[in-house]
């Protein structure tokens, strides 16, 4: 019991919970620019300009085919001898952002599709133009139809931070090793402890997206 | 890029062997245990349905490398000993099978509902229906989605890089640390993934119109 | 829902690409890292956090502590003045030249051993702590040395990215190296059995020694392993003035009272083959 009440300390605790803030800070920024982006690149794919969606569909499918721990890799080792200086935080935004745009965009493009082609005509036959119809009749739309699947991948989203341990990314999980670095008989409590953290944010969220889609669908 | 190649072929190769393995066997027992799960969760009992509504939400709300780390430093302290490769197929199995239980209990509720009723009406008991009416009907509506989740498991299997698994990812990045040379190391790590990834991907997104 | 959805468009568009242009602007051509660090009283360090004596992050204080860390210190102090900074970013075996290369750090002091392939990516300050790569088991372990390993079947620690890999595939090509990403984990891997041993240089396996007294040191040193610090290739202005730092606090005995400070109270470790490397 003893071990508990020190692996638990406060010191270590807040921590910790440092640790758990910039897991947070990186999954927000990173969710909110990939879904800017993922939505921007969900259109440009639906929409179907010739050869520009094309390639943009194709980049996708290579970035959603690979692993992200590979795309954190070569954006933090990689990159840089090609000139381009980053730090760990903002490597691990970027490798995340561009993982989960191509992975959003999928999920957008199919949103889209799911609504009634019907509704488009029926838009444009009250005047409105393409962009109009789009932006007014069809995303909306999409939009709720995607909740389900935007939230569980902004859950994975959070999880996958997790992996930004290795470029030393100072966040939930490299904390942890950091504490049982100091006394390995702090191993099982350190795991025990970020899982329930990780936990709760995720179930948080997967409750309010389960709210949503009872409100919405 | 080819000298990264020819010049570690053996080694690349390797690597590429064991994510293939453990990207395998993962998939056939989550398979299993997804699919037990999925069952669970449709059953009338409550307390079944609780057990397996835990277990999902346990694993899938926790990171992969969490649990792979949990079964490759803490595990062998207390309980039994074990390698990286299997610390990490054992991680990868009960975090794919969550999803996979989640794909299948849809699946599974997506069939009609007449369904059971009617196959239990000519004499048939509950889990003989399940078996041979309700499971072979949910397998093939979930069959994209699974083919998904076997995509995900393959790229999720470069956790093995972080606990010494040898597989593909940890080949590769030893190798980006021995020679520096990360830019063509990570681009040929790439290629080897999709190979793998990108045809199944494609052949899914096949099915998924075809069936639709 | 469409008007929300463009303002937020228009909103994170320009940031992103904002953030995408200083990134690619930001680097380029190399500067001169002496004269930066020279105007802005500042060195940027990177050091370990996970290893104890040298770099050990104290989990109270967010700090980190230990000899390279003072070393550090000192040089910044030596070379720009009582008032100057010096500031640290953790690194690891693996990120340490990354880091170096892109410059978000102007020089390396983690336990970095001197060696011809990395000469070729980066450049060493004279040697400032004379290591050398040895054996970590569980008290009572058969293996009392390095031939001991070379045997079908045997599992090493080692962390990846460091010499003492190569090593190991010398002194004991039989055995299995295991790579881990750091010493926290490597020795995690030790704890569980995963391993016979964890092999690194001595003076970091002596901090966790200490910490973890079911463990010991055995076998002596089987290697020659001279840490330097490093700068980056074409700083060579950088390295001239940490050579001649470093001497200056060789000489009025800073150097030996940190020396002392870290490994002076540790059983088996000989103070005077770390200092004359």
């Amino acid at each position: 019991m003893s071990i508990l009440s020190q692996a638990y300390s406060w010191i270590n605790l807040k921590f910790l919970l440092a640790g758990l803030g910039v897991t947070i800070e990186v999954s927000l920024i990173s969710i909110a620019l990939s879904f800017a982006i993922g939505l921007i690149l969900g259109i440009i794919r639906y929409v179907g300009f010739k050869y520009v969606s094309a390639a943009v569909g194709f980049v996708i499918d290579i970035v959603r085919n690979l692993p992200l721990l590979l795309i954190i890799f070569f954006t933090y080792f990689a990159l840089p001898q090609t000139g381009l200086r980053m730090s760990a935080m903002s490597a691990a935004i970027t490798a995340l952002v561009v993982f989960e745009s191509a992975m959003l965009a999928e999920i957008v493009r199919s949103g889209i599709i799911a609504v009634d082609p019907g509704q488009m005509e029926g838009a444009r036959s009250t005047g409105m133009s393409y962009w109009q119809a789009m932006q007014h009749i069809i995303l909306p739309q999409a939009l709720l139809k995607m909740i389900p699947p935007l939230v569980s991948q902004f859950i994975s989203l959070i999880k996958d931070t997790s992996l930004a341990t290795i470029i030393v990314l100072p966040e939930l999980l490299y904390r942890a090793q950091i504490i049982y670095g100091q006394d390995t008989r702090y191993m099982l409590p350190m795991y025990l402890m970020i899982a329930v953290m990780y936990f709760i944010v995720c179930y948080a969220l997967s409750l309010v997206a389960r709210r949503l889609e009872k409100r919405f669908g | 890029m080819i000298q990264v190649l020819t010049n570690n072929w053996p080694t690349l190769l390797t690597g590429f062997g064991n994510t293939l393995l453990c990207s395998v066997i993962a998939l056939f027992f989550s398979l299993i245990i997804g699919s037990g799960f999925a069952i669970m969760e449709t059953l009338p009992n409550k307390l079944c349905r609780i057990i397996a509504n835990t277990y999902i939400e346990i694993f899938r709300n926790i990171p992969l490398l969490v649990i792979t780390m949990f079964f490759y430093v803490v595990v062998p302290q207390y309980v039994l000993k074990m390698s990286g490769f299997t610390a990490g197929t054992i991680g990868l199995t009960l975090y794919t099978s969550s999803f996979i239980a989640e794909t299948v209990r849809a699946g599974i509720q997506a069939v009609d509902t007449g369904q059971m009723e009617g196959a239990r009406s000519t004499g048939l008991t509950y889990w003989q229906s399940m078996r041979y009416i309700i499971l072979p009907q949910a397998f093939r509506l979930v069959i994209p989605p699974l083919g998904n989740q076997f995509i995900n498991l393959i790229k999720n299997s470069s956790v093995l890089a972080f606990v010494a698994g040898f597989d593909l990812m940890y080949q590769g990045d030893a190798l980006a640390s021995a020679t520096f040379d990360t830019f063509n190391t990570y681009l040929v790590v790439g290629v080897f993934y999709l190979i793998l990834t990108l045809p199944l991907s494609y052949y899914m997104r096949h099915l998924e119109k075809k069936l639709a | 829902m469409a008007k929300w959805f463009k303002r937020m468009l228009y909103l994170l568009v320009p940031v992103f690409l904002l953030t995408l242009l200083t990134g690619c602007g930001a680097s380029k051509k190399q500067a001169d890292v002496y004269q930066s660090t020279k105007d802005a009283k500042k060195i940027v360090w990177g050091v370990k956090a996970d290893t104890r004596l040298f770099g050990l992050m104290n989990v109270k204080t967010g700090e980190i502590d230990g000899f390279d860390v003072d070393l550090a210190k000192a040089l910044t102090k030596q070379m720009y003045g009582k008032d100057a900074q010096a500031e640290f970013v953790q690194t690891t075996a693996k990120t340490k030249v990354p880091l170096l290369k892109n410059g978000n750090i102007d020089a390396v002091a983690a336990a970095m051993t001197i060696t011809d392939d990395r000469k070729k990516i980066v450049d060493f300050t004279q040697p400032y702590f004379g290591a050398g790569q040895s054996l970590l088991v569980k008290k009572g372990s058969p293996i009392k040395s390095i031939k001991d390993l070379n045997k079908n079947g045997v599992k090493v620690m080692a962390v990846k990215g460091t010499t003492a890999v190569d090593n190991v595939h010398k002194y004991a090509p039989k055995a299995r190296v295991l790579e881990l990403d750091d010493y926290a984990q490597a020795f995690t891997a030790l704890k569980s059995g995963q391993g016979v041993a964890m092999t690194t240089d001595n003076g970091i396996l002596y901090g966790i020694a200490k910490e973890n007294p079911d463990y010991a040191v055995v076998g002596g040193a089987f290697t020659n392993e001279p840490y330097g610090l490093a700068v980056n290739k074409g700083q060579g202005k950088m390295r001239d003035e940490l050579n001649k730092a470093l001497n200056e606090l060789q000489a009025d005995g800073t150097y030996s009272r940190l020396v002392k400070k870290w490994f002076g109270g540790i059983p088996g470790f000989d103070i005077k083959e770390v200092e004359e490397p």
